[in-house]
């Protein structure tokens, strides 16, 4: 039997009558890549905080790593990482004390935020800029950064909302590899984006039209499914029904 | 437990490498209170005077001689009758009229008693107190004089002197800059300086990260306000010490029961730059809401600048719902009258009324703002 990460069962949000997240039902296994697509204001960011314990559903059920979000919510903040469009350092501080400061809400014991401070700047080559400020770094090193100290306390899922805004091509296919190698430890991914491209690099995406999930499956089943070339034009046929 | 205080260690870094923040922090306070002493307690000289001798006798002539040489007094006018002296305080001529009653010499000498009125233009209550303080001082100074002169043997003389407050009898405006100052700048780090904090991490996307960290969303806003409550105390003691030791302001009352209503100010304005980071995402609207609806209130309306009592009826009601305005009669009366509690429970109170109030309403806020 599949092991699922994430678990939701026509989770729902309304604001007064405004209902910004529609019944969504899908299913996340364990170290899946999970592309949560959709154009701005379709409702990503409300199921996003709704699965990490920030926002109440008003309906529906969820369970994240085994945990409900209605009444578990500190379990499932102990059990994911999250990492914020704005790549959520503190600018004034160092790489390292920013490490530390994240290591520490996550209550890691000291000696091991050492181990894998160490370590983390080993792999991503960031020695030499250790005691150096985060804003005298490129967007690249500073998101890649982020990316690791979100996953610092070996979280089981790590939520990535438009992590790559605002970087080129080649430093995104960079930040890539990092959440392949997560995924391949063992940690789900559970990330949105606008680029059409970085859908193709998931294992199953999901894309979000007015709070509902329309459609969902690998990139070569959409691509299959919608008669489409790529991503890019699955999306477009989706998002824009009435111009096709 | 250590997870705060990884996190007040953080805000630490945060104060202490911004300049800006530095600047406001410890620069400004230090800036006022200079500022504001300097302007107000500057010694004063040569201030025109008038004096009123109906009879030239030798204890008139001898404080006449003694009130010019001091170096204080200039003799503008010297006038003949007592109903002159309003039209030389309206034309502008003189800050001070000292008006001897006739005979006074003879009075002196006779009854061992004689009176002198010294009337002050009280428009600049501060300047006219100076200038009153100086000429009882002189004054009593000849009795003093006078006194030894005649030896043991003769009876005791007084001089009795009747000041007069012209045009602002109770002195109500009087300037006490220290208190006011200490309710500025602690509205000033305490309200702003939390609500620019707070919302910064919400521009930055720093605040959703630790909302989905294991950290209580209240125990974030305690670690980010702790460090800006020990700053507030430390800037009120700055103030106090600089207005103590380099302007001589007393201390009356008891250190303890200041530092006690200072902390539930504090609170409160804490309280108040949460509820504003509550309303705004932007910096720059934290700022701008913090200026319009707390400085300049607290500010304009408190008491500091301008005296409630003449203010417009609609204004002086205002007042009241200004927590500043109880701070500083507390503060004042602690610090110039050595009030304690007994009489201060009222404003106390009020005060522990706003501060509860604010801070249960800023809490709600938060909630409703993570729901």
């Amino acid at each position: 039997m599949m092991e699922y990460s994430i678990q939701a069962q026509e989770l729902t949000k309304t604001f007064g009558d405004f209902t910004a997240v529609d019944k969504i039902t899908f299913s996340v296994s364990k170290g899946e890549i999970f592309g949560f697509l959709g154009a701005n204001g379709a409702g990503k960011t409300t199921a996003i905080r709704m699965l990490c314990g920030l926002l109440r559903p008003s309906g529906g059920t969820a369970e994240i790593a085994g945990y409900d979000v209605y009444r578990q919510t500190e379990d499932i903040k102990r059990h994911i990482g999250y990492m914020s469009q704005k790549f959520s350092l503190y600018e004034d501080l160092t790489v390292a004390e920013n490490i530390y400061f994240y290591g520490g809400i996550y209550g890691l014991k000291r000696k091991l935020i050492r181990e894998k401070t160490a370590e983390l700047l080993a792999r991503l080559g960031l020695e030499e800029v250790k005691d150096q400020l985060i804003k005298s770094l490129p967007l690249g090193w500073k998101q890649k950064l982020a990316f690791s100290t979100a996953i610092l306390h070996d979280p089981s899922i790590v939520f990535l909302d438009e992590p790559t805004g605002g970087v080129d091509p080649i430093t995104r296919r960079q930040f890539w590899d990092l959440i392949y190698t997560a995924a391949r430890a063992g940690t789900t991914v559970f990330v949105t984006t606008h680029y059409m491209d970085e859908a193709e690099y998931c294992d199953r995406v999901s894309i979000m039209v007015d709070g509902r999930i329309e459609a969902m499956g690998t990139p070569p089943e959409l691509k299959a499914q919608f008669a489409a070339q790529d991503m890019d034009e699955v999306f477009v046929k989706l998002a824009r029904p009435v111009a096709q | 437990m250590k997870r705060f205080l990884g996190f007040v260690k953080k805000e630490w870094f945060h104060i202490f490498r911004d300049q800006r923040t530095l600047l406001i922090l410890f620069g400004m306070p230090l800036a006022q209170i200079l500022l504001f002493g300097y302007a107000v307690t500057n010694e004063i000289r040569e201030a025109n005077i008038a004096l009123v001798t109906p009879h030239h006798d030798e204890a008139t002539l001898r404080i006449r001689e003694k009130l010019l040489a001091s170096g204080y007094f200039h003799l503008a006018r010297e006038l003949e009758d007592v109903r002159e002296i309003e039209d030389a305080f309206k034309a502008g001529e003189i800050k001070l009229a000292i008006a001897f009653t006739p005979d006074f010499d003879q009075n002196l000498q006779r009854e061992g008693t004689a009176g002198v009125q010294v009337v002050t233009d009280a428009t600049d209550p501060n300047i006219g107190n100076t200038l009153l303080n100086y000429a009882s001082g002189i004054i009593l100074d000849y009795q003093q004089e006078r006194m030894q002169e005649a030896g043991g043997e003769a009876p005791p003389m007084t001089i009795s002197v009747e000041p007069r407050m012209r045009y602002n009898p109770e002195l109500k405006g009087v300037f006490l800059f220290v208190p006011g100052l200490i309710t500025i700048i602690l509205m000033l780090v305490s309200a702003m300086m939390t609500s620019i904090s707070i919302t910064r991490e919400k521009e930055m996307g720093t605040m959703e990260v630790l909302l989905a960290s294991p950290m209580k969303p209240i125990q974030v806003i305690l670690a980010k306000v702790s460090p800006y409550i020990f700053l507030s105390m430390l800037n009120a003691t700055l103030i106090l010490f600089l207005g103590y030791f380099v302007f001589g302001v007393p201390i009356k009352g008891s250190i303890l029961l200041l530092a006690f209503e200072s902390a539930l100010f504090i609170i409160a304005a804490l309280s108040l730059g949460i509820l504003i980071s509550t309303a705004t995402d932007s910096q720059q609207v934290a700022l701008m809401i913090s200026l319009m609806a707390l400085m300049l209130p607290t500010i304009l309306l408190s008491g500091f600048m301008f005296p409630i009592e003449n203010m417009p009826l609609p204004l002086q009601y205002i007042s009241n719902i200004i927590p500043a305005k109880w701070f500083i009669i507390i503060v004042k009366d602690v610090m110039l009258k050595g009030s304690g509690l007994g009489s201060l429970w009222m404003e106390t109170l009020i005060l522990i009324g706003f501060t509860l109030f604010f801070m249960l309403v800023s809490m709600r806020k938060f909630k409703i703002r993570l729901e």
